[in-house]
C-alpha cells in the first residue's frame, strides 16, 4: 500500500482512515467568508476593506437608538449561490435570531445570526486527496452579521473601539465532522475556497479575514465515541492551518498519553512559536440566550427567487467538470484538476477548441504550465504562454512535427519570451488559423532551433543499422528476452538523431529489425 | 382675527388646521398660544424637552408654506411627541437617565412624516422609563400628574402625551402603545387614542420597548383628529423597518361619517368578570347602550384566553426588552459610569445608575426566560398561547365586526397607590394586552366618569387593518354624545 508520511510523522493512508499512533483525527470545520456586496447585511453602510476607523459605520450599524435592520438581498442571494453550488437544501423559511453578549465591539449587544432555521441546509463540498475522492458534508450554512473591531494596540491604557467592519454580512459554513486528517482538512479548505471566489460570493482574501476557519479537532481511539473537541479560531493561512492542526493533534494525543483528559476549549494559533494555545476554557461559555429577532420576519426564498439566481450563476466547478469528462474524454480525475479555478478552466477549454486535443492540453497545463506558474509565482492569467500559443504547440506534436520532450523546450522558450524571426506557415488545422501570431512564433521557434522530428525514414534508417551494429551486446540481451534492453538502443538512437527522430517510429523500427 | 388667542386650546386638530389653512390665525401664533400653556402647566410634568426657537422656526416655516397658498392637514398644527421618539432638534431621552441629554442624528419616520404634513413640534413628552410602566412613575424625571386630578396618574406609559391633550398643552400628541400605553392613559385622562394594526406605522426611530409589540399611534381629544393625525403617522417604510406593513396610506377619515346601524359589536364576557369595577362597568354598558340606540347589535363573544394574556406579555415583552436595551452600555452614547474599574465594572456601573428599578426588573425577567434550560418553558411557551390567543380574535371576527369592552379595570389610581407592587399595574393592563398580543388595532374613548369623577374609556378592538371602521366606530359616538368635550377643572 502507497502511503505518505507528513512532518508531524502523520501516516496517511488511501482508502481507509488515517491514524497517528493509534489515534484517528477528527476534524470539522466553521468557516465565516465575508459576502461580496457593496453595502452591510442590515444597512447601507460600505463594506469596503481599509477605510479610516468609524467612516464607514452608519446610525444602524453604531445601533443608534431606534435603528432597525433591514435585510440586504444581495446577501440572501449569495447564500442561495453557494447553496445551489454545494447541492444544499435552500430553506425557503429560516429565520434570524439574536446571539446576545456583551462586548465594546458588538453595539447592539447581540449579533443577527441564524441559529435554529439556517437558510443553506445540508449538501456536501467534494474534492481529490492525492487521488482519493472525498466528500464532506456540510451541516449549514447561516447569514450573519461580522462585529467591528476592538484595537487594543494603538491607544495606551484604553481601548479603541472600530466600527467599520460591524455588519458586514457573513456566511458561517459549517461541517459535520467528517475530515480524517491535517491534509484532508486543508484540502477541504482549499476546494470551499474555490468554489466561493469560483461563484464570486467571496472575494476569499484570507489576510483581510474574508475567508476565516475554524478547524474542531479531536482524537479518539478507532471505534470510540467522539472525543473532546478543541476548536482553533480564525486560520487565515492554508500554511498556518496545516500547522495549527497537526500541532493540536500532537498536543491532544500527548496529553492522552499523559493520562489528561482534554477540556473542551477556544484556542488560538500562534505562528511565531507554532503553537496552539487555550482562550477560554467551556466553564466560561456565555450563555447567549437566543432568539427569533423581533425586528426581521421570517426570511421567506419563493422557487422563484432561487430559479432566478440559478439563472444567474456561472457553471459550477462540479458541473464543468462533468462536462469536460463528457465533452473531452478527461478522466474525472483531470477534470477536477482543470477545474481548480475558473481561469484555469477556460484557459484549458479556449487552447483545447484551438487545437482540438483536449487530454494533450490538459496533460500541458497540469504538467509544464502548472510547473512554470508555481515555479513563477503567477496566477493563470498571467501566464506569458497564452492558450492559442500552447494550442499550436500541441498540435505541432498531434501533427508529428515535434517531440513530447522537443515541445518543452520550445515552451521553455515561449515562457521565457524569446522572439524569432517569422517565416512563412501553414496551420496545424482550420481551427489554428485564426491564432496568426501565435501559431507564426511557435512554427519559427521550432524551425529555428531545429527542434523538428526527423520523419525522414531513409536518414533514421542509416541510424539505426549503425546503433544496431555499435551495440551488440543490447542487440543479443534484447534477443534473448531482455525486453529492457530496447531501451538503451532507443536512447542511442534519439541521442544519434539530436533528440529529433520520432520515439514511435524509432520503436516501430527497431523492433522490425530485431524480429526479423 | 375672529379667533382670540385665549381659546385656541380649545379647539380640535381638524378646526386649528381650517383656521390656519383660511390664515385666520398664524402657526407661529398657535405655537406661542400653546408653549406659554405648557409653561403655565409645568406642575404636570407632561413635558420634558422644549425648545422655543425650534418650535417658532418651524412655525414660521409653516407659515411661509401657508403664505404660498400650500394645504396640508396639518399644517402648522402644533404637536409634541412622547419622548420615545427620536427627534434631531430636541433632546430624546426615552425618560431614562441613560439618555438624559441624548440628540439622535435623525427623526424617526413618524416624526418626519407628521413634518412633511406641516405639523410644529412643540416639544417631547414625559413617558415611562423605555414605554415600561402603567403609571407614568417609572419616568427618570418624575411623574406625570393627571389633570383631572393633580393626586392620580394619567397613566401609562405615554402619560405626558395623554396628560398634555387633556390639559389642552399641545391639540394632539404621539403615542406608542406595546401593551396598551396609548390606550390606558387616554382612557385615564379621558381622550381619544388608537393603536393601530402592528406594522402601520414605522418603528424607525423609536427608542425599542419590545419590538413584536411596539406600535405609534396619536392622542387627541376626538376621533376625527385621530383619524387625521393616524393618516400622516402610517406607511410603508420598507428601507427602514422590515416589520413595516407594505400597505399604501390611507386616508381614516373617509369612512368618519358612514352609518353604524346594524354593526355587529362583540362584548367579550371575559371582560366583564370580577375584577371590572363598578364604576367603570356602569359607563361602559351605558356606553354599549347608546350604540344599540346608533343601530348597533351587541353579540355575546369569548376571548378565552384573556387571562392568560397576562404573564404571556411579561414573558415575551420582558425578553424583547432585555436585549434591545443591550445597546445601553456605556460604550458609544448615553450615560457612562464616571467611576470603574474595568470593562465589566464599567458595564455594571453605568447600567446601574442609568436604568429605573423597573427596567432593571425587567432586564432580569427577560433575561431568565431567554436562558438556556428556562427558554422552552417560558419564552417558547409563551409564543405558542400568543398565536392562540391570535386566534381566538380570528374566530371571533366571524361573529362580529368590532369588539368593544373597558380599557382598563378602574379609574386612574392615586400616584403611589400601587405602592411597590409592580404586579398590580401588571394585572392593570389584563384588557389592553389581548389586542397588543394579536397585533390588532385598539382604540380607547371617553364615556363616562367613574370614582372621584374620574374619566372611563371604552376599548375598541378591530381586526387587521380596519382603523378606518373603529375610528368610525368611535366618531359616530361622539356624534351622539359629549364626553369627549369635557375638560378638567382648571384647565
Amino acid at each position: 500500500m502507497n502511503t505518505v508520511v507528513t512532518e508531524n510523522g502523520v501516516v496517511v493512508a488511501p482508502g481507509q482512515s488515517t491514524l497517528v499512533q493509534g489515534y484517528e483525527v477528527v476534524i470539522g470545520f466553521e468557516t465565516h467568508a465575508q459576502l461580496s456586496t457593496q453595502s452591510k447585511i442590515f444597512s447601507r453602510a460600505p463594506t469596503a476593506f481599509g477605510a479610516e476607523p468609524n467612516t464607514q459605520a452608519c446610525a444602524v450599524d453604531l445601533a443608534l437608538p431606534g435603528t432597525l435592520p433591514v435585510m440586504n438581498k444581495g446577501a440572501v442571494e449569495r447564500a442561495i449561490e453557494l447553496g445551489l453550488a454545494l447541492g444544499s437544501h435552500i430553506a425557503p423559511r429560516s429565520i434570524f435570531a439574536r446571539k446576545n453578549y456583551f462586548y465594546p465591539d458588538l453595539p447592539k449587544g447581540y449579533q443577527i445570526s441564524q441559529f435554529e432555521i439556517p437558510v443553506v441546509q445540508g449538501g456536501s463540498v467534494e474534492f481529490y486527496l492525492g487521488n482519493e475522492k472525498k466528500s464532506v458534508r456540510l451541516v449549514r450554512a447561516h447569514l450573519e452579521e461580522d462585529a467591528g473591531k476592538s484595537l487594543h494596540e494603538d491607544f495606551v491604557g484604553q481601548t479603541g473601539i472600530d466600527l467599520n467592519r460591524a455588519g458586514t454580512p457573513l456566511l458561517e459554513i459549517v461541517t459535520e465532522p467528517d475530515m480524517r486528517s491535517t491534509a484532508e482538512a486543508v484540502a477541504y479548505a482549499r476546494e470551499l475556497h474555490k468554489i466561493v471566489t469560483w461563484i464570486g460570493i467571496c472575494d476569499g482574501n484570507m489576510q483581510e479575514g474574508s475567508f476565516r476557519c475554524d478547524a474542531n479537532v479531536s482524537v479518539r481511539k478507532p471505534g470510540e465515541p467522539l472525543g473532546t473537541r478543541r476548536e482553533i479560531k480564525n486560520l487565515n493561512s492554508f500554511k498556518f492551518m496545516q500547522q495549527a492542526i497537526d500541532y493540536e493533534i500532537r498536543w491532544q494525543i500527548e496529553e492522552l498519553g499523559d493520562g489528561r483528559a482534554i477540556q473542551q476549549a477556544t484556542v488560538l494559533f500562534n505562528p511565531d512559536t507554532g503553537e496552539t494555545r487555550a482562550m477560554r476554557s467551556k466553564e466560561d461559555a456565555a450563555d447567549y440566550r437566543y432568539f427569533p429577532d423581533p425586528d426581521l420576519p421570517p426570511l421567506v426564498i419563493a422557487p422563484q427567487w432561487v430559479q432566478q439566481v440559478r439563472a444567474g450563476m456561472t457553471e459550477l466547478p462540479r458541473v464543468m467538470a462533468a462536462r469536460f469528462c463528457a465533452d473531452y474524454g478527461l478522466s474525472d480525475y483531470d477534470a477536477t484538476a482543470l477545474t481548480q479555478s475558473r481561469e484555469i478552466a477556460s484557459y484549458f477549454e479556449a487552447a483545447s477548441k484551438l487545437c482540438g486535443q483536449p487530454k494533450l492540453v490538459g496533460n500541458w497545463i497540469m504538467g509544464e504550465v502548472s510547473r512554470r506558474l508555481n515555479q513563477d509565482g503567477i496566477e493563470i492569467t498571467d501566464a506569458p504562454v497564452k492558450p492559442e500559443t500552447l494550442a499550436w504547440l500541441v498540435s505541432r506534436i498531434h501533427d508529428g512535427t515535434i517531440s513530447n520532450n522537443n515541445a518543452k523546450v520550445a515552451f521553455d522558450h515561449l515562457w521565457k519570451g524569446v522572439n524569432v524571426a517569422v517565416a512563412s506557415l501553414t496551420a496545424p488545422s482550420p481551427t489554428l488559423s485564426a491564432a496568426g501570431t501565435a501559431g507564426k512564433q511557435v512554427d519559427d521557434l521550432i524551425e529555428s532551433l531545429g527542434l523538428k522530428q526527423m520523419n525522414d525514414a531513409g536518414a533514421l534508417e542509416k541510424i539505426v543499422d549503425a546503433v544496431l551494429a555499435a551495440n551488440p551486446k543490447n542487440v543479443g540481451e534484447y534477443r534473448g528476452g531482455n525486453t529492457r534492453a530496447l531501451n538503451a538502443l532507443v536512447g542511442q538512437i534519439m541521442k544519434g538523431s539530436q533528440g529529433k527522430a520520432n520515439p514511435q517510429q524509432v520503436n516501430e523500427l527497431l523492433r522490425q529489425k530485431l524480429e526479423a | 382675527m375672529t379667533q382670540t388667542s385665549t381659546d385656541l386650546h380649545d379647539l380640535t386638530v381638524a378646526q386649528l388646521a381650517t383656521l390656519l389653512r383660511q390664515r385666520k390665525v398664524s402657526a407661529v401664533e398657535a405655537a406661542r398660544h400653546f408653549l406659554t400653556r405648557a409653561t403655565a402647566y409645568k406642575h404636570l410634568g407632561a413635558f420634558l424637552g422644549v425648545s422655543e426657537d425650534v418650535t417658532l422656526a418651524q412655525a414660521s416655516a409653516a407659515d411661509a408654506r401657508l403664505a404660498t397658498g400650500a394645504t396640508g392637514a396639518l399644517l402648522g398644527v402644533p404637536l409634541a411627541h412622547k419622548d420615545i421618539f427620536v427627534t434631531r432638534d430636541f433632546v430624546s431621552t426615552a425618560g431614562s437617565k441613560m439618555l438624559d441629554g441624548y440628540r439622535s442624528p435623525f427623526d424617526a419616520t413618524v416624526v418626519s412624516r407628521l413634518a412633511e404634513a406641516g405639523a410644529v413640534t412643540l416639544g417631547k413628552l414625559n413617558c415611562d422609563e423605555f414605554a415600561m410602566g402603567s403609571a407614568n412613575e417609572n419616568s427618570a424625571f418624575g411623574p406625570v400628574k393627571n389633570p383631572w386630578d393633580s393626586s392620580r396618574t394619567p397613566g401609562g406609559s405615554s402619560g405626558g402625551s395623554a396628560a398634555a391633550v387633556a390639559a389642552r398643552l399641545t391639540p394632539a400628541a404621539t403615542g406608542t402603545d406595546t401593551g396598551g400605553s396609548i390606550r390606558q392613559p387616554a382612557a385615564f385622562c379621558g381622550i381619544t387614542g388608537i393603536k393601530p394594526t402592528y406594522g402601520r406605522a414605522s418603528r424607525y426611530g423609536m427608542v425599542a420597548f419590545a419590538s413584536s409589540l411596539d406600535q405609534a399611534g396619536p392622542l387627541a381629544r376626538t376621533a376625527e383628529d385621530c383619524a387625521i393625525l393616524l393618516g400622516a403617522m402610517c406607511g410603508p417604510d420598507p428601507d427602514r423597518d422590515s416589520t413595516s406593513l407594505d400597505v399604501p396610506t390611507e386616508d381614516f377619515s373617509l369612512k368618519l361619517g358612514d352609518s353604524i346601524d346594524g354593526l355587529r359589536i362583540g362584548i367579550p364576557a371575559e371582560f366583564f368578570g370580577e375584577g371590572l369595577a363598578d364604576d367603570v362597568r356602569a359607563s361602559v354598558n351605558a356606553a354599549l347602550k347608546q350604540y344599540e340606540l346608533l343601530g348597533a347589535k351587541l353579540v355575546p363573544i369569548s376571548l378565552p384566553r384573556t387571562e392568560l394574556s397576562i404573564p404571556v406579555y411579561y414573558i415575551i415583552a420582558p425578553a424583547e426588552a432585555s436585549s434591545n436595551l443591550s445597546r445601553f452600555d456605556g460604550v458609544k452614547f448615553g450615560h457612562r459610569a464616571a467611576q470603574y474599574t474595568n470593562l465589566t465594572d464599567m458595564y455594571l456601573q453605568t447600567r446601574a445608575e442609568g436604568f429605573g428599578d423597573e427596567v432593571k426588573r425587567r432586564i432580569m425577567i427577560g433575561t431568565y426566560v431567554l436562558s438556556h434550560g428556562y427558554y422552552d418553558a417560558y419564552y417558547l411557551q409563551a409564543q405558542k398561547i400568543r398565536r392562540m390567543i391570535a386566534d381566538d380574535f380570528q374566530q371571533a371576527f366571524t361573529q362580529c365586526d368590532v369588539i368593544a369592552g373597558p380599557v382598563a379595570p378602574t379609574v386612574a389610581w392615586q400616584l403611589g397607590g400601587h405602592g411597590n407592587d409592580p404586579l398590580a399595574d401588571y394585572l392593570a393592563d389584563i384588557f389592553t394586552l389581548p389586542a397588543s398580543l394579536a397585533g390588532l388595532p385598539g382604540m380607547s374613548l371617553p364615556v363616562g366618569f367613574g370614582a372621584g369623577n374620574m374619566p372611563v374609556g371604552l376599548q375598541l378592538i378591530g381586526n387587521h387593518l380596519t382603523e378606518a371602521r373603529l375610528l368610525n366606530v368611535a366618531h359616530r359616538f361622539q356624534q351622539a354624545t359629549d364626553w369627549h368635550i369635557a375638560r378638567p377643572q382648571g384647565v
